[in-house]
């Protein structure tokens, strides 16, 4: 086979506000299922089947389809010690991959350091959205993060393209270090510099791309594109992070409304990402991994699900061993935890595969300890 | 009224407040230095409050701020008239760490931020005291969980560790393990009752109850002192500790003057202006334990006047500051949590500190992201036309005559922004950037235009991006 592999390339989809799991990955053929849900249930013969036991829901089938090319592990009852039902705090678990105190430094932070520890490539991990999110903090660690890949850097608040290089001009040069003013000032100018020069390299991504792959509309579906750009522009980038909006997937109400357009709109995405590395030969350079803060309670509320816990997690792409891990959750009644799908792995088991077997470094330092890991990286 | 009266009000009141337009400055600076710090100082009562009740039952569409959100403190920061008392508030949410992603109670949270409006500039004994007390603290360090026979040791740490001592101080330990534990004890039996978080049971408030059944009241040896103490007891020992005066006066200090080693590193680090601190520890054992003496002092001293922009913004001061200087979110309306999420992406989230730690601050608040957030909202701001506050500045520059130079224009601007000072270079760029325009004819639209991409290239400066 040859192999069009450079530097492993991570990528994470931040499903934020914690997607259903039971109609996600649905366990159609348990008689208690459509007990739970008498209203939420999925149509057993509509159900995108993986193994004869569950299947995708119906809205995946773009995912599916990569399924079917053993392209993504489904890693089922993912989860974590003492679960926590806040969106806020349960995401925060999974950012900093520290369950049993409230911590500061990102897990993937954390590993850009460990990839480029001097600072060398400003773009060596790009986040898409508002905000950076924790999981990509740590001191030290300059992350671009991008509301707009045709619109980034500073003062994108002047209209005027040529009144804007003219300032971007003065701001380069009031930012270049000046002797003598101390380590903070230093560390300012340079930050600015970094800014414009990640800004600058940033700016060229979507010049330099061309792919026959259309993308729908949305914003996350454009953050995605921005992904694929990114990547394929060739800037270095190890690690490429997205969120889906905040509270989208959060479905106490009208679930059988939002939800399947949602799952569309989110592994329509997917694929087209995944087709368009690999029309341009970049396919086995990339792993996704997709998750959300926690799963919903099992028994509907008749229009929606409220918060729970055990969830399932994917991780995509050609170096991907296709197929289930972990154990699906049993629905027996005694089985669940306070109602919820009961964790089985512990989602830095899923964190530790990614670093050691795809990134290749060091998982320890980064999760805080030693992790059994899946063998769902080839 | 001379230019160094303004400059100096200006920045007091971007440290004992959270900045000024230009017309407040002056006419503080008329009234005076001192008499505006005692204002400060001793605000009239609820001077800034709305009435939740009455919005609620009556202004719907304000229903948003008197549900006593995170953004409610925010609005609160904007528009108090007692911008001392709100800072204060900030300063000990920023110490007294609690953070709703545990919490998850917005009232309890509020009634916390009223405890630090009534307490926080009193005396530091009734403080510690008031916090045991507080329910989202005892919910937030688990002392509901701590029971006199089985002492969960999480306050009793933290009150030693980081609300009132600090780990050690001039290279030597403050405390011991032993003393962790006997403090934790004097706490058993102060707890809560209604449930944190509020869900199921809806948006009632947590309270502070007493069980006396669940004190454990044996004899306990804290810091050297034997007895059978309870909570206050243990108070009234850590306050009369040394450590106690330097560790309020290092915070005092690097929230009001300068930035300064975060806490972990006090221990080991002497502070950078020890003449400073004596002069805020004196005053704190001078005065009883009593906060609004030490500002006093510190307000009042050449080391707070002379530290202009020796400080990076917080976010929250950012972007708060911002929004005042353009006088912006002077009555809600809806659209704020879009404001309000701008403090986050610039890395401080009010009522979500990242630990019990609390911020980073300083140069930690600076990072590609989160600059580029910074920039951007302030830039935008301060150039758009339409707030009142920019059209202050404009009308300002051209009140005194009908046509203004470069240096006039960077100068003003500056001034008016609350006497920026720029490295002369960076001064000599911005003038030569405006030079092709020679003279400029003010109050008309290109006018306005101009100063408003001034404002802008003003806040992308390293130097704006200090307090």
């Amino acid at each position: 086979m040859t192999s069009n592999r450079k530097d492993p390339v991570l990528v994470v989809l931040q499903m934020s506000g914690a997607f259903d799991a039971l109609n996600t990955v649905i366990p159609y053929n348990d008689p208690l299922y459509p007990d739970y849900r008498p209203v939420l249930k999925v149509d057993p013969e509509q159900v995108l089947d993986i193994d004869g036991k569950v299947g995708f829901h119906p809205s995946m089938s773009s995912l599916k389809a990569l399924y079917d090319e053993g392209k993504v592990a489904v890693i089922q009852g993912i989860g974590y010690p003492e679960p926590n039902r806040s969106h806020f705090r349960s995401m925060d678990i999974w950012h900093t991959a520290e369950p049993a105190k409230q911590a500061t430094e990102g897990w993937l932070g954390k590993a850009i350091r460990d990839i480029d520890p001097h600072n060398e490539n400003v773009l060596t991990a790009v986040n898409f959205g508002r905000g950076l999110p924790r999981a990509l903090a740590a001191p030290g660690v300059s992350v671009a993060s991008v509301g707009d890949l045709n619109n980034y850097g500073v003062l994108t608040g002047l209209d005027a393209e040529d009144q804007r290089v003219e300032a971007l001009d003065i701001f380069s040069r009031m930012y270049s270090p000046a002797i003598g003013t101390g380590p903070t000032n230093d560390y300012l100018s340079q930050t600015g510099l970094d800014v414009l020069k990640g800004a600058d390299i940033l700016s060229t991504a979507p010049l330099k791309y061309s792919s026959t792959v259309e993308y729908g509309g949305g914003y996350f579906t454009e953050w995605v594109k921005s992904i694929a750009q990114v990547h394929l522009a060739d800037f270095g980038t190890r690690v490429l992070y997205t969120s889906l909006n905040p509270g989208a997937f959060d479905t106490h109400a009208n679930q059988n409304i939002a939800f399947p357009k949602l799952w569309a709109e989110v592994t329509n995405a997917v694929g087209d990402l995944y087709q368009d590395l690999k029309e341009h030969h970049a396919n086995e350079e990339v792993v996704m991994l997709m998750f959300t803060e926690f799963g919903r309670r099992v028994k509907e509320n008749g229009s929606g699900t409220d918060h729970g816990s055990g969830s399932v997690a994917f991780v995509i792409g050609d170096a991907v061993k296709g197929g289930a891990y972990g154990e699906y959750p049993s629905l027996e009644p005694s089985k669940l935890d306070e109602g919820d799908l009961r964790w089985n792995n512990d989602f830095r088991s899923t964190y530790a595969t990614l670093l050691e077997q795809w990134m290749g470094l060091d998982s320890k330092p980064i999760l805080g300890g030693s992790f059994e890991q899946f063998d769902f990286i080839k | 009224m001379g230019n160094n009266d303004t400059a100096l009000m200006a920045h007091l009141m971007r440290r004992a407040g959270f900045g000024a337009q230009y017309h407040e400055i002056e006419e503080r600076a008329a009234k005076g230095y001192e008499e505006t710090v005692e204002e400060l100082l001793n605000p009239e009562e609820n001077s800034n409050g709305m009435d939740l009740d009455l919005v609620s039952r009556y202004f719907i569409e304000w229903n948003h701020f008197a549900r006593a959100t995170p953004e409610y403190f925010a609005w609160r920061m904007i528009n108090s008239r007692a911008q001392l008392e709100e800072k204060m508030v900030l300063f000990w949410h920023s110490i007294l760490c609690t953070s709703d992603s545990k919490m998850q109670s917005y009232p309890t949270h509020y009634q916390q931020l009223e405890m630090f409006r009534k307490y926080g500039m009193g005396s530091f004994r009734d403080m510690l005291i008031e916090i045991s007390k507080d329910p989202g603290m005892i919910y937030y360090l688990d002392n509901c969980l701590s029971h006199k026979d089985a002492i969960n040791e999480n306050y009793g740490r933290e009150l030693l560790e980081l609300f009132s001592l600090g780990v050690g101080m001039d290279g030597k330990f403050n405390y011991t393990e032993d003393d962790v534990k006997e403090c934790a004890r004097a706490f058993t039996g102060w707890t809560i009752t209604n449930n944190i978080p509020g869900q199921p049971y809806g948006r009632y408030e947590a309270q502070f109850i007493y069980n006396a059944d669940d004190h454990d009241d044996g004899e306990k040896t804290f810091l050297g002192e034997t007895g059978n103490f309870n909570g206050e007891d243990v108070i009234d020992i850590i306050v009369k500790q040394p450590a106690a005066a330097r560790f309020l006066s290092r915070h005092l200090y690097s929230y009001f003057v300068a930035d300064e080693v975060g806490v972990p590193s006090w221990m080991n680090t002497p502070p950078v202006d020890m003449e400073t601190i004596k002069m805020l520890e004196d005053e704190y054992f001078r005065s009883g334990y009593n906060i609004r003496s030490m500002l006093r002092v510190l307000f009042n001293s050449d080391a707070f006047k002379n530290a202009r922009f020796r400080r990076i913004k917080s976010p929250v001061e950012t972007v708060i500051g911002t929004l005042r200087m353009v006088g912006d979110w002077t009555t809600p309306k809806p659209g704020f949590e879009f404001i309000f999420d701008e403090m986050k992406y610039m890395g401080q989230e009010p009522l979500n500190p990242p630990s019990v730690e609390g911020w980073h601050t300083g140069r930690e608040w600076i990072d590609g992201g989160t600059l580029v957030h910074r920039i951007n909202f302030t830039a935008d701001f301060l150039g758009d036309t339409s707030h009142t506050g920019i059209q202050e500045i404009i009308s300002r520059l051209s009140a005194d005559a009908p046509t203004i130079s470069p240096e006039e224009l960077v100068d003003g601007s500056l001034r008016l922004l609350g006497h920026y000072e720029l490295a002369d270079q960076n001064r000599r760029m911005l003038i030569s950037k405006v030079e092709k325009n020679g003279q400029m004819t003010t109050g008309t639209p290109e006018f306005s235009e101009q100063v408003a991409e001034m404002l802008q290239l003003i806040a992308s400066t390293k130097e704006y991006l200090y307090a």
